[in-house]
């Protein structure tokens, strides 16, 4: 998958002139907030939900390397198998190791991050294997070449029309008369297309929201019933997840769940929530004969115990993007990688470097929307914050903003001077702005007066009035 | 709600009445609305404090603090703590500033370090103009007049780091002669974001066109907010679109103190 993160104001400028996006946009802002609303008021725990996902999350992260040998011994008991991945490439062998060795031809796919992030697909179809996306979102965007735009929502940014059209250009066994003019025809055409590949398929990837420790168990939550036919019809089922997806217990587990769902899509909880512990066992009526679980790291463990661990309670349920105003302005794309919005603000540039990602954590206005909805309650604006103080310590920030940041800094800390300069210059903006009450441009100012009047100083500033004024009331008491 | 629910308000009330304040006027309203300024002193006037404006302040350092620039902000913060902590309470007509000073300042000292606690010691006693008024002097000194309908942005460090959300409401109730009709999304940011409107203008655009909208959409004729970086922001846009809407901060339709021009007008304009 070809980056662009380091290009995300040119790749934002193009998101707010494209009309479909724009509209696109407009749902997941109608959509999602409302739902997650009245999903968090219409439970009176839910604030203490919170505060206890967060507690579950925080004593994993501390006891991470504990959490993951119980987890790895137990998936051992039952049957299944933990391969380490320490990297992208590292998961993408092991994965294509596994799918060679089941003489696999055709790969069925659950929705899966992870899979996003360590661009599996690219890897099995360069290696002749054909992957193949289940859900929905992810099957159309894998039509169209895309990457997904929303992590819970991957094809949010495309409209029915655009749905239409791909598939009659990748449906070609299809009549081309036939009706696709509403979602339910699009929908019944995509799940009977897909219905076969589930059959024909003889490895099953999915991702985990939850893995398990007490008992070995990856969990899925899903709306499709697609991670469930994936992960039990092919004979080898891949789980692809990272390590912070741990917890300890199903009782724990249970807890998240109860504001996972609700902080996504505002249900009480997903249609389908999957429990799988290991292969099939003699008396199972079904399941596969081979369950792995490739475990990935790729730069997570060394975010343990720096500014960026709480980033590790993340469960991926896309609250932050759906109530983050720059998100509904330029959609997921424009961040450039796997993980948009304020969550991929603050990972990307942990996972593919602050160089490709040092932008995205600066395009923020800060208003911690993202935090205050975080289910898991990250600090979001905290840590977007950290990655400009790290890049301003890299000296990464742009020249020109560092010098004239730092000839403001100057005078900021010296107020005497401070006071006379911006006396004087505000002095005469306010002169030049009288008549108007505003400009419509000024020099220097052209990234304000681009799109709006720059407010004219009202003329003299406060210090210099209340100084006047406390002199004068000193010289009315003398006399 | 009538006045005296105010009693009743969740902000703690850890400090003894104060009687000596210091406004932390913010740059902002130094260089461009000395107005607010002096608004903010007559309700603190009013409520029986009195104000000192110690003439060593600058900004807040939020600027720095938010481009990733700890060195300075730090230099900068211990120049407000030094010029402030000798004040029962620092009040600033802006949440943005007064969330810098409250929560931000505590994070660039070490903890347990002799500036941390003197941050720490600041930081209780530091708030945002409607909240000091209404939480902390737990009385109304509102007794303004002002004709016409009004909408309440919120704004976001004030709204979600201090929680300023009802205290202005309850300020503006007493206005004789005030409407207050919300707008939708009020609790969305306007696109300032300090420098990210520079820095991202297109992104900025969009996000304060959604606002100037819904600004529109209630047909109030005055718009409010507790900040004059999104008061300078939205009314610079509404401005460029042609809408005849004013825009004011808070305190000066508190303070009775409405007879400058509106934020972006001029004299010749005032009346829209």
């Amino acid at each position: 998958m070809q980056i662009t993160s380091p290009y995300f104001k040119e790749k934002s400028s193009e998101a707010l002139k494209d009309e479909n996006l724009q509209k696109a946009l407009g749902n997941v802002e109608r959509g999602f907030i409302g739902k997650r609303a009245k999903a968090a008021a219409n439970l009176p725990e839910f604030e203490a939900l919170r505060d206890r996902s967060k507690e579950i999350k925080d004593h994993v992260l501390d006891h991470l390397d504990l959490y993951l040998e119980t987890y790895e011994a137990k998936v051992q008991d039952s049957g299944g198998r933990v391969h380490w991945a320490a990297g992208a490439q590292d998961a993408r062998n092991i994965i294509l190791d596994i799918c060679k060795r089941a003489n696999a031809k055709t790969v069925t796919k659950g929705k899966s991050m992870i899979a996003e992030e360590i661009a599996i697909n690219e890897h099995l179809e360069r290696n002749g294997i054909e992957p193949i996306e289940t859900d929905l979102g992810e099957y159309i965007i894998q039509l169209r070449g895309e990457a997904p735009s929303h992590i819970i929502a991957p094809a949010v940014h495309v409209n029915k029309e655009e749905v239409e059209a791909d598939f009659r250009r990748t449906h070609r066994h299809l009549p081309p008369g036939r009706n696709l003019e509403d979602p339910t025809s699009l929908l019944s055409e995509a799940r009977s297309v897909l219905r076969d590949k589930f059959l024909a398929a003889d490895v099953g990837i999915t991702g985990a929201n939850f893995l398990v420790a007490e008992t070995g168990t990856s969990i899925i939550v899903t709306n499709e019933g697609n991670g469930d036919l994936t992960q039990i019809l092919p004979r080898v089922h891949i789980v692809i997840a990272s390590i912070e997806k741990i917890v300890p217990t199903l009782e724990d587990v249970s807890q998240i769940l109860r504001v996972l769902a609700r902080s996504a899509t505002g249900q009480d909880i997903s249609v389908y929530t999957t429990f799988s512990t290991g292969p099939r066992r003699a008396e199972d009526p079904d399941g596969p004969e081979e369950y792995h679980v490739v475990l990935l790291d790729n730069g997570r463990s060394d975010m343990l115990g720096t500014e960026f661990q709480d980033m590790l309670r993340c469960i991926r349920c896309g609250a932050c993007m759906n109530h983050c105003p720059v998100y509904h302005a330029v959609g997921g794309h424009s961040y450039g990688w796997v993980y948009p919005g304020p969550m991929g603000a603050v990972l990307t540039p942990t996972l593919i470097g602050v160089e490709m990602g040092g932008n995205l954590p600066n395009a923020s206005t800060f208003c911690g929307r993202c935090e205050s909805v975080c289910p898991m309650r990250i600090p979001l604006p905290k840590m977007m914050r950290h990655w400009r103080e790290k890049e301003f310590e890299r000296h990464a920030t742009p020249d020109r903003m560092r010098r004239g940041l730092s000839v403001w800094a100057w005078m900021a800390k010296h107020p005497k001077l401070y006071h006379a300069g911006s006396r004087l210059a505000i002095n005469l903006l306010g002169l030049m702005g009288r008549r108007k009450g505003a400009f419509k441009k000024l020099p220097l100012a052209g990234g304000w007066t681009e799109h709006r009047d720059l407010p004219a100083p009202e003329g003299q500033t406060f210090q210099q009035q209340w100084a006047a004024q406390h002199r004068n009331s000193k010289l009315e008491q003398a006399t | 709600m009538s006045v005296s629910d105010q009693n009743s308000a969740p902000e703690t009330t850890a400090i003894e009445t104060p009687k000596n304040v210091a406004l932390f006027v913010t740059c902002l309203v130094d260089l461009f609305r000395p107005s607010i300024g002096f608004a903010s002193v007559k309700l603190l006037e009013d409520a029986g404090c009195t104000i000192s404006v110690p003439p060593a302040q600058t900004c807040c350092g939020q600027p720095a603090y938010n481009s990733g620039d700890k060195a300075d902000t730090r230099d900068i913060a211990m120049q407000v703590i030094k010029s402030f902590e000798s004040y029962d309470a620092v009040v600033a007509p802006s949440g943005s500033c007064a969330a810098m000073i409250k929560v931000h300042y505590l994070e660039l000292f070490e903890e347990g370090s002799a500036w941390h606690q003197r941050a720490r010691k600041l930081a209780d006693k530091t708030f945002e103009l409607t909240s000091f008024l209404t939480d902390i002097m737990g009385r109304n000194p509102v007794t303004a007049h002002f004709d016409g309908t009004v909408t309440y942005h919120d704004s976001c460090s004030g709204l979600r780091e201090l929680g300023v959300e009802k205290q202005p409401r309850r300020l503006l109730e007493a206005v004789d002669g005030l409407t207050l009709k919300e707008m939708k999304d009020s609790e969305v940011c306007c696109g300032f974001g300090g420098t990210f409107c520079i820095k991202y203008p297109d992104i900025s655009n969009a996000i304060v066109e959604k606002k100037t909208k819904n600004i529109d959409d209630t047909s109030a004729g005055t718009l409010l907010a507790g900040d004059l970086g999104c008061l300078m922001n939205m009314a610079g846009k509404l401005k460029r679109e042609g809408s005849q809407v004013d825009v004011r901060h808070v305190a000066e339709v508190l303070a009775g103190m409405t007879d400058v021009p509106p934020i972006g007008k001029s004299k010749k304009d005032k009346k829209g």
